[in-house]
């Protein structure tokens, strides 16, 4: 295969898509190296699904172009569902049919057998549910089926729509760790949706991050947390009372960025030595008495939160 | 690798879907058990043998000049072949003759003991049918010749005396009785073969669309479509486990009105599978059409009801659909169901082969195979 040859392995230029009220899509162009990770990060409502389902030619674009290792959805379709992978976003698949069974269908849609179905077991670490119904499977159990599926074909191209949303840690770190070893092993190149900054973070050698529709920022993540704009985060709480709404002034040289709750808030600062001391006389100056302040590396979150004023799981 | 038929797919597909479809403990109970039951149930209540209940008078002795006669040999039959049923009063007691009829059903005579005039009275009230007159030593029966009622309750009564003797002011017809209880004409054999198409309609209906509407709302159609299965085989998958299904249900339900009511297949067995199998191939084409769309199960329920509903009242299942205004007649016969009900019923009992089904049969398959064109093209797998 020639696949790989090429140096971006999904190409997407200018893709566009609305449904009946909402532009979901509103113009986006993203491309994945062949080998790489890449994270769609945002919040809900994004429009991640809707770009990963177009990239996996269940949704058609509206406008733009999309081709995976040089070939388009039309014309291609029998081939290209032959080199990619995917787990959609809360596939249920037949409750009284066991693991293996399972696995055996889908790996006959491939011609594939047993074999296969034994590695992707191993793989996936399902060895003991092996003989379980579906059904019984746990909520991590189940999504490790759903990856184990997408991986049966042993796909170039792996597209996972939101793999660890609402699993417990463990579960998580459990799904993680399978895609770990698949990214040592450098021959799948992987688009992975999410609104966990962290599971961006370790899986992913490129994020981009989403929000209503287009791409705010992307980068590695070095790249991201990289101040450009040279700003630092201070996060404060304050003394027996909530941050007050209207801190924000723009007589301030600084932006100070309140969480819903009201507890905590952050200060994007440029220049430490000049603007700490400038945000406590105003802090005193409207009568308020700090509780906590602390000034720490930026995050993916706080990155978030500049560009949008919002938390991503907000 | 992008031929039509993967047999590898297929095989798999059907292996998944069978294994689906047995490990639903429901699928026994309402796919065998359930018929079967209905059979039993339906069968014995309409082929119970029924009971008639027939009151006559006997006329006591009347005072009448020429009291010389003392033979009553209607009175003596009646002391031998019935039970004296007493009264509160001293001497006032009436008759009950029961006769067993495994063949045309019990009959139960009732003689009340009466004057003439009295029994006039009864007779024109219509409580009474027949009065029955012994008093002059010979048996007369008095009725009402246009009564076909009391023409039967003579006739009837005059073959249980059974006494050359008697005499009636009625000439009696003797021939004998041949009761239409062969198999082909009871109850049960126009039961079975609505039993069996319904179970068809049922289960292709419910369990087809069903399947489709539920995997559809899972995302699991969404899923499978995303590999290179091929979409046409699943419902093959689909549609095959179904139809297979329904011929072990079907054959299980022949077997056991074989063995318990002695039904008989009169016509051709051939024509009876190739009617059969059209009709299942009807259904599972209307069944894809039905949920070719929707993904919620609710709506998915409203479709199925509006094509099962109307078919199961009209399409003479329970009941001939002849009662029917006649102006409806042409409709209810091209349903789906009635024209497999109406083959399958002719197989059974009337002896139909080849020549009587192959037209239904042909129709069948093309409007199967139509609704399934027509579902595949407008088919959402998303």
């Amino acid at each position: 295969m020639d696949l790989l040859k090429d140096e971006y392995i999904i190409k997407a230029t200018e893709v566009r898509k609305s449904f009946k009220t909402v532009q979901a899509v509103k113009g986006v162009s993203m491309a994945v190296p062949a080998g790489k990770f890449v994270a769609l990060l945002g919040p809900n409502g994004a429009g991640k699904t809707t770009m990963v389902e177009m990239i996996e030619g269940i949704q058609k674009p509206d406008s733009g172009d999309i081709s995976i290792a040089g070939r388009r959805w039309k014309d291609n379709e029998d081939e290209l569902r032959r080199i990619i992978g995917i787990s959609l976003q809360e596939t249920r698949f037949i409750d009284k049919l066991r693991v293996t069974e399972t696995l055996l269908l889908f790996a006959s849609f491939f011609g594939l057998g047993k074999q296969r179905v034994e590695e992707i077991i191993e793989l996936t670490g399902l060895q003991e549910k092996r003989k379980s119904y579906v059904v019984n499977l746990s909520g991590g159990q189940r999504q490790r089926l759903a990856l184990g599926l997408a991986l049966i074909n042993k796909p170039a191209v792996l597209l996972l729509d939101e793999p660890t949303t609402g699993l417990d840690p463990n579960a998580r770190h459990e799904i993680w760790d399978i895609l770990k070893t698949l990214r040592s092993a450098g021959n799948t190149s992987m688009i992975l949706t999410t609104h966990y900054m962290e599971e961006a973070e370790t899986l992913c050698d490129h994020i981009i991050i989403m929000d209503n529709g287009v791409i705010l920022k992307e980068g590695s993540t070095e790249q991201l947390l990289e101040d450009e704009s040279g700003e630092k985060t201070v996060e404060f709480t304050l003394d027996n009372m909530l941050i007050p709404g209207d801190l924000n002034r723009p007589e301030v040289p600084f932006r100070i960025i309140r969480e819903a709750s009201g507890e905590k808030a952050r200060v994007m600062i440029k220049d430490i030595d000049t603007e700490i001391p400038l945000f406590l006389s105003y802090i005193k100056e409207r009568g308020l008495q700090i509780k906590h302040m602390e000034c720490r590396r930026r995050t993916l979150d706080d990155l978030f939160i500049s560009l949008t004023g919002r938390r991503i799981n907000e | 690798m992008n031929s039509i038929f993967r047999p590898y797919q297929l095989l798999h597909l059907t292996r998944a879907l069978a294994l689906e479809l047995l490990r639903e403990p429901g699928v026994l109970f309402w796919g065998i058990v359930f018929p079967v039951l209905m059979a039993l149930g339906l069968g014995f209540a309409f082929t119970k043998k029924p009971v008639t209940v027939r009151k006559v008078a006997v006329i006591e002795s009347v005072a009448r000049a020429d009291s010389s006669v003392t033979t009553r040999p209607f009175h003596n039959w009646l002391e031998m072949n019935s039970i004296r049923e007493e009264k509160k009063a001293p001497d006032d007691y009436s008759w009950k003759a029961e006769f067993k009829d495994n063949q045309l059903g019990d009959y139960i005579f009732l003689f009340y003991r009466m004057q003439w005039d009295e029994a006039m009275v009864m007779l024109k009230r219509g409580t009474v049918s027949l009065i029955v007159d012994d008093s002059e030593g010979k048996t007369e029966y008095h009725f009402d010749p246009l009564s076909s009622e009391a023409h039967l309750t003579y006739m009837k009564l005059a073959a249980f005396t059974g006494n050359d003797s008697v005499t009636v002011n009625q000439s009696a017809a003797q021939a004998s009785v041949r009761p239409m209880t062969v198999p082909g004409t009871r109850y049960i054999d126009f039961l079975l073969p609505g039993l069996i198409t319904m179970g068809v309609m049922m289960s292709c209906m419910w369990g087809i669309s069903y399947g489709i509407i539920e995997k559809r709302s899972k995302k699991l159609l969404r899923r499978m479509v995303a590999t290179p299965m091929k979409k046409s085989h699943f419902l093959i998958a689909l549609i095959t486990v179904r139809i297979v299904m329904n011929f072990i249900e079907a054959i299980i339900l022949i077997l056991f009105a074989m063995l318990v009511f002695d039904v008989k297949i009169q016509g051709n067995i051939f024509s009876l599978l190739a009617v059969y199998f059209a009709g299942n191939v009807a259904f599972s084409g209307i069944a894809v059409f039905v949920s070719s769309h929707t993904s919620n199960t609710e709506v998915g329920n409203g479709l199925i009801n509006v094509v099962v509903m109307p078919m199961m009242v009209l399409s003479g299942i329970f009941f001939s659909y002849q009662n029917f205004p006649g102006w409806s007649l042409p409709v209810i016969r091209n349903l789906p169901l009635t024209m497999m009900t109406d083959g399958v019923r002719s197989i059974f009992n009337e002896g139909a082969g080849f020549t009587e089904v192959t037209i239904p049969a042909i129709i069948l398959f093309a409007t199967g195979a139509a609704f399934f064109a027509a579902g595949l093209k407008i088919f959402r797998w998303y």
